[in-house]
């Protein structure tokens, strides 16, 4: 045997290294299943024609066959469609299309308030059980044009109002790194698909930390782009002021090739007017050196796990090491993030869901006597109790007499929010901090006091207010084994600086896989 | 009983010409097949979003300038909350804060003279669907072709004391916006559409008394009974020494009254707060010069300038100027012929008689000016005569012929040849020797029999003026 | 802010939302506690603040006026609980 080890060392070409090299990843891939690599390593295989889009997908639903079970992370599995699509966009390889974009071929989740046409598409809500949309979301036409195949529809907390997945009408999403725990919210069904492996990456969507919140409880990483990066048009809204798709992967080189794909203007979104970016993943470079980071004082006090602040400011350590220069700064505006989020957020959600009345979609309640029942039973029967108390809460603020009071104001703290992060990118590239002040709680524990509950949006209402874009990346893991993560915030349209410090970050420290544990 | 005095404002609804609704790319067209023109922006499809059209704000432009309002440089939309069946989204996108434009006025003028009324803003919005109620199953259908369609809502100040004058501004108004183009003002097809807010006080008190809000009514006989009979019921309740209520109602043309129209548990409070789904609307300077420049001259300055230009009568110019359809044919006519007298006459007189006869309206008018003017050179060089001429005209009223040929082929050019004229007068000075000696013996008149028949053999293609010289030199 | 059973009530209407009894007392305790935090927000001066709704400064997006749509009543009807030729059906409005 060594003998003709020797032998080979001898007449290996460097051509035949790279051969050997990528018949032992798919080696490895085989043994380790290929749901386990990154989706941009699966977008190269598909491209090298070492398995094709119709074999990726087909290994994706027999994973999701094996651990849905457990997990519950989607409410479709569109699998007829899913491996009709990935068919056609194999043909579409073979003619020698989708050759710009890494991710053709590649299996995608999406969280289910999307609209997909043909597709059930629920907000995980009575409400919309049977709702088939008549249409594609902008981004849904974009994943097609990129050649991204759609698995299904994942779980969320119903119209994306919660912050654990558990206000879902249908399921109980649970964290793949301990099944006991929630994944996070409202994305937590996105979020756990990618951790558990069910998915290679997943679309999400953040009104007021919706993908950060879940990636950092799942271990994944999850990018709020810049309010107007990625169209809303087909994103069922909750909060259209603070609404963005964003993406979730494994690493932060997936997330920078899903955002790639979906971002550029829509002349259906007058909201979404930035320029077509290309260059995502062009910014994933190792040096930061110089790259100026500021931590609010307040980020690392009141509230937060001692875990959670100690795996930060070991991150903060590893900038410093990588040549970053790191800073204290007060930020006192954000602590009144959270009453003007909450006032904004269910001031519009109370108008945006106000079309759902029974009468062009959707639920409707079978027994009525006249109109008025018609809308009230509807309403009741088709809502669960987190969505009706944003909505009494959003007529509340905006009704005669308390306009000036809550909303008006809000909108005045959010113009100071605002101009208080300017202040700070005047100083920093960006600002570090944790992502939630704790790691995923145990399931049932929430919903009990909502306040609390809200309270726990502290890191990532603010981003929102400010229409900033933040990763969120797993840096460590507290005593119970849970991820940790932590949040990378931008300056307006500066995703790639995030996102390279993000990737610089990730080098130091490997993937961990919840299946390690 | 006291004397009291009636304060009226109104609120005029008006959809926009545009080809397209205010936020998707759905037809505007009048009827269709019920929900054939719709999309998921209009019908409020989770998800769907609104992208402005310009048109919109253009036109909405043009109708503040023409009313000589402020136009709002920084303008928002911002969102009406209600439920009901017609309004898909459950709210209105309208403009409660920034309206676009701002303190305008119009002048009206009644039997008691000139006067302004001031509008206090026009804004725009979207329209709601439609309702029709089916007595067969006792339940309502809505069709949705007409939700989007862009209107602008003017809303006057409380300066009209009676229907006489909310029916004269209303006329001016629907006069001026017809002339800028931004809206055909249909009310059979609801274009147009007023609600009245009405109160009464005591003659000469200052203060306003509590006003009703009367809504959707669609002809100008309907506001002015409408005002006329809410008049009468509040002076009555008040009469009676009770308290008018701040409500709104509904007129019911055929029972010649109106009803409280909403329950007091459905609380009005319409929650409005900014879009967040549009942006604001920044209009510079040169975008205000641009529709500026586009702004056609209104009817008083037609008017004015058809007296001064062309020496029309002051009464001619008023109703050449009634409708601009009307004074745009007149212009464009005499742009090719001249003769601003003549076309005036023809449109005046035989294009009034035959749009009465058709029971249509000015704005139904489709001859072209090209051929009332090829009508009128040929009776200017004499080549048919006046009779001939209202025959041809007639037939490109209804049936839009071209005058040259249809003269042409009917053989209606009046005689040029002398000859053959001069044969047909002798044959008639031979055939009537009574009239021939008549005349001889100083009874001149009956020269005009001698014409007649001469005319009359010539199927009336000859000019009678022409007939008459010959007869003169044959006799 | 002290919210009453009257409040709820209120903004149950508005929202067009049906409480129970139990709902309505749980409502009225978590908005009082909701409500009440919100009040928060005077702790900051926001004197001479400009209220902001988008975060950006952006303004003048507009379509142009034509026409991009055909018919689409069969999919905007697909989902409707109640349909009769071609329009959707509530029960009847009171006038």
């Amino acid at each position: 045997m060594m003998g003709r080890g020797e032998k080979m060392e001898i007449t290996i070409k460097p051509e035949m290294a790279k051969k050997i090299e990528i018949a032992d990843k798919i080696e490895r891939a085989k043994k380790t299943q290929i749901t386990q690599i990154t989706a941009c390593e699966l977008g190269k295989l598909i491209k090298e024609r070492k398995i094709s889009a119709v074999e990726a997908m087909e290994e994706q639903l027999a994973a999701i066959k094996k651990r849905e079970t457990d997990y519950q992370c989607y409410l479709t599995v569109a699998e007829e469609e899913a491996l009709e699509e990935a068919k056609r966009v194999q043909a579409g390889i073979d003619s020698g299309m989708y050759a710009d974009s890494p991710l053709a071929g590649v299996p995608i989740a999406v969280k289910d308030n999307i609209c997909t046409k043909g597709i059930r598409t629920t907000c995980a809500s009575k409400m919309l059980e049977n709702f088939i949309p008549p249409y594609d979301a902008t981004v849904i036409r974009r994943l097609k044009e990129a050649g991204m195949v759609m698995i299904g529809k994942v779980n969320m907390d119903e119209f994306a109002m919660g912050s654990t997945t558990e206000t879902s009408y249908f399921k109980q999403t649970k964290n793949p790194w301990d099944i006991t725990r929630v994944p996070g919210g409202s994305s937590g069904g996105a979020a756990a698909a990618v951790a558990a492996e069910e998915a290679f990456l997943a679309l999400g969507s953040d009104t007021g930390g919706s993908i950060r919140q879940p990636s950092s409880f799942c271990g994944v990483t999850g990018l709020k782009p810049t309010y107007g990066t990625v169209s809303r048009y087909g994103l069922i809204a909750y909060a259209s002021s603070l609404d963005q798709i964003g993406p979730i992967g494994r690493d932060v080189t997936d997330c920078a090739a899903l955002l790639e794909a979906i971002a550029g203007s829509d002349p259906y979104d007058s909201t979404c007017v930035a320029s077509k970016t290309s260059a995502y993943r062009g910014a994933l470079g190792n040096d930061i050196s110089g790259m100026r980071i500021g931590i609010p004082n307040g980020y690392l006090s009141e509230g937060l796990e001692e875990a959670v602040k100690e795996k930060i400011l070991k991150a903060s350590e590893v900038f410093e090491q990588k040549g970053a220069k790191v800073e204290f700064f007060d930020l006192p505006a954000f602590t009144y993030a959270i009453p003007a989020y909450y006032v904004i957020a269910s001031a519009e959600a109370s108008s945006n869901l106000s079309r759902f009345d029974g009468v062009k979609y959707g639920y409707r309640t079978p027994e009525f006597e006249n109109l008025k029942e018609l809308y009230e039973k509807t309403r009741s029967e088709g809502f669960g109790d987190e969505v009706k108390r944003r909505m009494m809460i959003g007529a509340f603020v905006l009704s005669s007499g308390y306009y000036d009071a809550y909303y008006n104001k809000a909108l005045k703290v959010k113009a100071v929010i605002k101009k208080a992060f300017d202040q700070a990118f005047s100083n920093y590239d960006m600002i570090l901090g944790p992502t939630a002040p704790t790691t995923a709680p145990k399931l049932g524990e929430s919903l009990v006091d909502p306040l609390k509950m809200y309270l726990g949006d502290i890191y990532t209402v603010s981003v929102n207010l400010a229409g900033l874009p933040a990763i969120s990346l797993p840096c460590g893991e507290d005593g119970n084994g849970m991820p940790v993560g932590m949040q990378l915030i931008g300056k307006p349209f500066g995703e790639k600086i995030i996102l390279q410090a993000a990737y610089s970050f990730e080098q130091t420290r490997g993937y961990k896989r919840p299946f390690d544990r | 009983m006291k004397l009291y005095e009636t304060v009226i404002g109104l609120e005029v609804h008006v959809e926009l010409a545009t080809k397209t609704k205010i936020f998707c790319g759905c037809t505007t067209a009048f009827g269709g097949a019920p929900n054939t023109h719709i999309c998921p922006v209009c019908t409020g499809m989770p998800g769907s979003l609104p992208v402005l059209n310009k048109k919109v704000v253009e036109y909405a432009m043009a109708a503040g300038l023409a009313c000589g309002c402020e136009i709002t440089r920084r303008t928002k939309f911002d969102r009406k909350n209600y439920f009901y069946p017609d309004l898909p989204k459950a709210y209105q996108v309208s403009q409660l804060y920034l309206p676009i434009c701002r303190d305008g006025k119009i002048e009206i003028e009644t039997a008691a003279g000139k006067k302004e009324i001031g509008i206090h803003e026009i804004h725009m919005e979207e329209d709601a669907g439609k309702l029709i109620h089916d007595d067969w199953d006792d339940c309502t259908l809505i069709d949705y072709n007409r939700c989007g369609v862009p209107l602008i809502e003017i809303v006057s100040n409380p300066d009209m004391r009676s229907a006489e004058e909310a029916v004269a501004y209303l006329e001016k108004l629907r006069l001026i916006l017809k002339y800028i183009g931004v809206s055909d003002c249909k009310m059979q097809e609801g274009a147009l559409r007023a609600d009245v807010n009405l109160s009464v006080r005591e003659m000469g008190s200052t203060e306003f008394g509590t006003r009703t809000e009367m809504k959707n009514l669609n002809s100008f006989k309907a506001i002015a009974r409408a005002i006329e009979g809410e008049r009468k019921r509040q002076i009555e309740v008040l009469e009676y020494g009770k308290k008018v209520i701040q409500e709104t109602r509904r007129w019911d043309d055929n029972k010649d009254t109106s009803f409280s129209m909403r329950t007091k548990e459905d609380a009005m409070d319409y929650r409005y707060f900014p879009e967040p789904d549009l942006v604001p609307v920044e209009i510079d300077e040169e975008w205000l010069t641009l529709i500026k420049e586009k702004e056609p001259e209104l009817r008083d300055a037609k008017r004015k300038r058809y007296q001064e230009e062309y020496q029309i009568p002051a009464y001619d110019a008023g109703i050449l100027t009634a409708s601009k359809r009307m004074a745009d044919l007149f212009e464009e006519t005499i742009q090719i012929c001249g003769k601003p007298k003549e076309v005036s006459n023809w449109l005046m007189v035989e294009t009034m008689r035959l749009l009465k006869e058709a029971e249509q309206d000015v704005d139904d008018i489709t001859i072209p000016p090209k051929k009332l003017a090829a009508l009128i050179e040929m009776i200017d060089q004499g080549k048919i005569n006046r009779t001939v001429g209202k025959e041809v005209f007639e037939h490109i009223f209804k049936e839009d012929v071209d005058p040259k040929e249809y003269v042409r082929r009917n053989g209606l050019s009046i005689n040029q040849d002398d000859g053959r004229l001069r044969e047909v007068i002798q044959s008639v000075i031979q055939n009537n020797p009574q009239s021939v000696s008549d005349y001889h013996s100083g009874k001149k008149k009956a020269i005009g029999y001698l014409i007649g028949q001469t005319m009359f053999y010539l199927k009336g293609k000859a000019d009678p003026a022409k007939v008459r010289m010959l007869m003169e030199a044959e006799l | 802010m002290i919210i009453t059973g009257e409040t709820i009530d209120y903004v149950a209407a508005l929202a067009k939302i049906q409480l129970s009894e139990e709902e309505r007392l749980r409502a009225k305790k978590d908005l009082g506690e909701i409500i009440g935090y919100m009040e928060r927000m005077n702790e900051l001066d926001t004197t001479d603040v400009e209220p902001m709704s988008h975060a950006f400064p952006l303004s003048n997006v507009f379509r142009e006026d034509e026409i991009t749509n055909g018919d689409e009543r069969e999919a905007m009807l697909l989902n409707a609980p109640n349909q009769k030729d071609g329009y959707f059906v509530v029960p009847k409005t009171v006038e």
